[in-house]
């Protein structure tokens, strides 16, 4: 396809995306705003991490495209198509081998390692927008490191259940200055954010927002003292078909009658465990 | 047996096929060519341009055929096409005031130097369907008059000229390419009104009519006369620094609105009219109306109005909930796979039932 550029956006469009990545990477937890440009596929779909990825990738990359832990879900097939299609790029569906990784909602299993670059497609960036809905005030309140407001929401959630009724998209404090949405990752992957030698890019097109964490950047996940995070997942159950207890799991209904089954929402770290004949716990 | 949804990408193209069948429908009929798109549903490629941000009226037209008549679908295929052509420059200010009419009513006079012009309207027809439009039957040729050769000069003017109008800025053709723009810089708010009229001009119809319909219902009520109402061709110029002059590269029909509105006066100001102001490709004058009302009401805090909760002034909700394709993105990804989140929604409502269960029996 040679009507469109490589990547499909045009250089003067990529380079306004890298200014803003490049100053999301210098303020890490700190939301830059960008031009955030109409893309093929809606809003809400994924336009602010397709435009991350189409700003980072380069014809040597090797993209892998996840959601919901999967490579063959609807939505990352089609996005994986897309940049297939213009830019011509390798496509991967192992960790490992991926230069680029783009995902919705999960975090890999395996370990991220130096050099790779994990894009996360983020729908509401502002950790902040359920307490406050205005952006002129969200701004400020980051701006002065304001964050009473979320400590009191956390700490009702005590009050009311006992506990920090947060699952998903649990807000992080980086670098001990700015609160971070995490975007919808379930809380059992916020400790991944932590310290990670890759680096994490936050992409929101619709709310034109650009967020990262360079690597090795510190990630702690909002708590109090006598009530600690924990990271959950379902609870004393195994992947039905690779057996690790230590990874994070859905939940499949199989019949009519209540019956149900956890398999690995990881697909490409639950395949690899099986061709290894693995059906034992794993690190 | 485990049944994931393993085969996404096969799915998806005979998803695909489907749809590409079933936008064609029932082959036995005709298929639809563009250009009947563009003469015969001219309103609806206009919608599209409108809110697709781009005058083009054979690709609109090209859009709704591809969106099986899905304006929102439409509009969305111009923006994503839109996205990727190269922005040479600005053009200097479209002069409304030049425009050649087909359509301009005042409520405000009965009559204007111009003259009030009905043009090709939807008012006083009496909507009963045309059992002869399903036959086909030609319509009789319109009566022709020769078009009046005299300037039609806004209405508006002449209250300007007796100062009871409220002053608008001048505009400044030497720096046109300062105007904001919305499409290469991220909305920030405090908005300036240029910034908000152009995020009104492609906002959605419906959504700006519902709120302009709330102000005349007293949610920020303005009261707003239609001091003029045009419609008509209008010739796009873009100067060219480096031979000194403006070249004219195309003459596009636009609908445009200015309303009378009552402004109390303040201690600063005397008693005046203000203005609201709507300006939309094409002939959408519903819109056009609603922009105008919705402007108005946005002014609020600039005139030092009561500011109470009404949505029509409040700029961060009406600009960040205005545009279609964002909002209709948004609205729509919840169908999307949610399993993860909701697996840890569901282990953590389990959690929570079995403590609260575990505190009821210790206490009984």
């Amino acid at each position: 396809m040679t009507a469109y550029n490589f990547a499909y956006l045009d250089e003067a469009t990529k380079r306004m995306l890298r200014r803003a990545i490049l100053k999301a990477v210098a303020i890490p937890g700190y939301q830059v705003p960008f031009s955030s440009r109409e893309m093929p596929m809606p809003y809400g779909w994924g336009t602010g991490g397709v435009q991350v990825t189409a700003a980072c990738l380069v014809p040597e990359d090797t993209l892998k495209v996840i959601d919901q832990g999967a490579d063959d879900t609807t939505n990352a097939v089609s996005i994986r198509k897309f940049f297939q299609r213009v830019a011509d790029v390798a496509v991967t569906e192992r960790t490992a081998q991926a230069s680029i990784i783009q995902t919705r909602h999960r975090i890999p299993e395996t370990p991220l390692i130096a050099g790779q670059i994990l894009v996360f497609q983020v729908p509401i960036p502002e950790p902040l927008r359920f307490l406050e809905p205005r952006e002129v005030e969200t701004r400020v309140m980051h701006a002065l490191e304001d964050y009473g407001l979320m400590q009191v929401r956390l700490y009702e959630d005590i009050a009311r259940h006992g506990e920090i009724a947060r699952a998903y998209a649990y807000p992080v404090r980086v670098e001990g200055r700015y609160i971070m949405d995490p975007s919808p990752i379930p809380k059992f992957d916020n400790p991944k954010l932590n310290n990670s030698p890759a680096l994490q890019l936050f992409g929101a097109g619709r709310e034109c927002r650009i967020y990262a964490l360079p690597p090795f950047t510190r990630v702690e996940s909002l708590d109090f003292d006598d009530y600690p995070f924990s990271a959950t997942k379902a609870a004393g159950q195994s992947c039905a078909l690779c057996g690790s207890t230590v990874s994070y799991l859905d939940e499949v209904i199989t019949d009519d009658a209540g019956g149900r089954m956890f398999v690995c929402s990881d697909t490409d770290y639950c395949a690899a465990r099986v061709a290894a004949g693995s059906t034992e716990d794993a690190a | 047996m485990y049944v994931a949804v393993k085969g996404g990408e096969r799915a998806i193209e005979h998803a695909h096929d489907w749809l590409a069948q079933a936008r064609r429908g029932d082959m036995a009929v005709p298929d639809l060519g563009v250009a009947q798109i563009r003469e015969q549903l001219a309103l609806a490629v206009d919608r599209v341009m409108a809110e697709g941000s781009l005058h083009d009226p054979d690709l609109a037209a090209l859009a709704l055929k591809q969106a099986r008549g899905d304006v929102i679908e439409a509009v969305f295929l111009i923006r994503a096409f839109r996205t990727t052509l190269p922005r040479f420059g600005a053009s200097v200010p479209v002069d409304t005031g030049d425009m050649q009419i087909i359509r301009r009513i005042s409520a405000t006079f009965k009559d204007a130097p111009g003259g009030q012009v009905l043009g090709p309207t939807f008012d006083y027809t009496h909507r009963l369907l045309d059992f002869d439009l399903a036959d086909g039957v030609a319509p009789p040729p319109a009566p022709e008059a020769a078009a009046s050769p005299d300037p039609v000069p806004h209405i508006l003017s002449h209250l300007g000229e007796e100062g009871l109008m409220q002053p608008e800025p001048a505009g400044d053709a030497e720096n046109a390419q300062d105007v904001p723009d919305l499409t290469r810089a991220p909305l920030e708010f405090p908005a300036s009104r240029p910034l908000r009229l152009q995020a009104l001009t492609r906002a959605d119809e419906g959504f700006l009519l519902s709120l302009a319909y709330s102000t005349q219902r007293g949610y920020g009520r303005n009261h707003a006369f239609v001091g003029e109402l045009r419609i008509g061709h209008v010739r796009v110029a873009a100067h060219m620094p480096e031979l000194g002059f403006d070249i004219e590269f195309a003459d596009i029909l636009v609908t445009e609105c200015e309303t009378v509105n009552q402004f109390q006066g303040s201690k600063s100001e005397p008693a005046q009219f203000t203005r609201g102001y709507g300006l939309v490709f094409g002939q959408s004058e519903r819109k056009a109306i609603s922009m105008a009302l919705v402007d108005r009401a946005l002014r609020a805090r600039e005139l030092g109005e009561d500011m109470g909760d009404a949505p029509a002034q409040d700029e961060e909700f009406v600009l960040s909930h205005c545009d279609n394709i964002q909002s209709s993105g948004f609205l729509e990804h919840i169908k999307l796979p949610h399993y993860v989140d909701f697996q840890a929604e569901l282990e953590l409502i389990r959690k929570l039932r079995r403590d609260a269960g575990a505190v009821r029996e210790a206490a009984q």
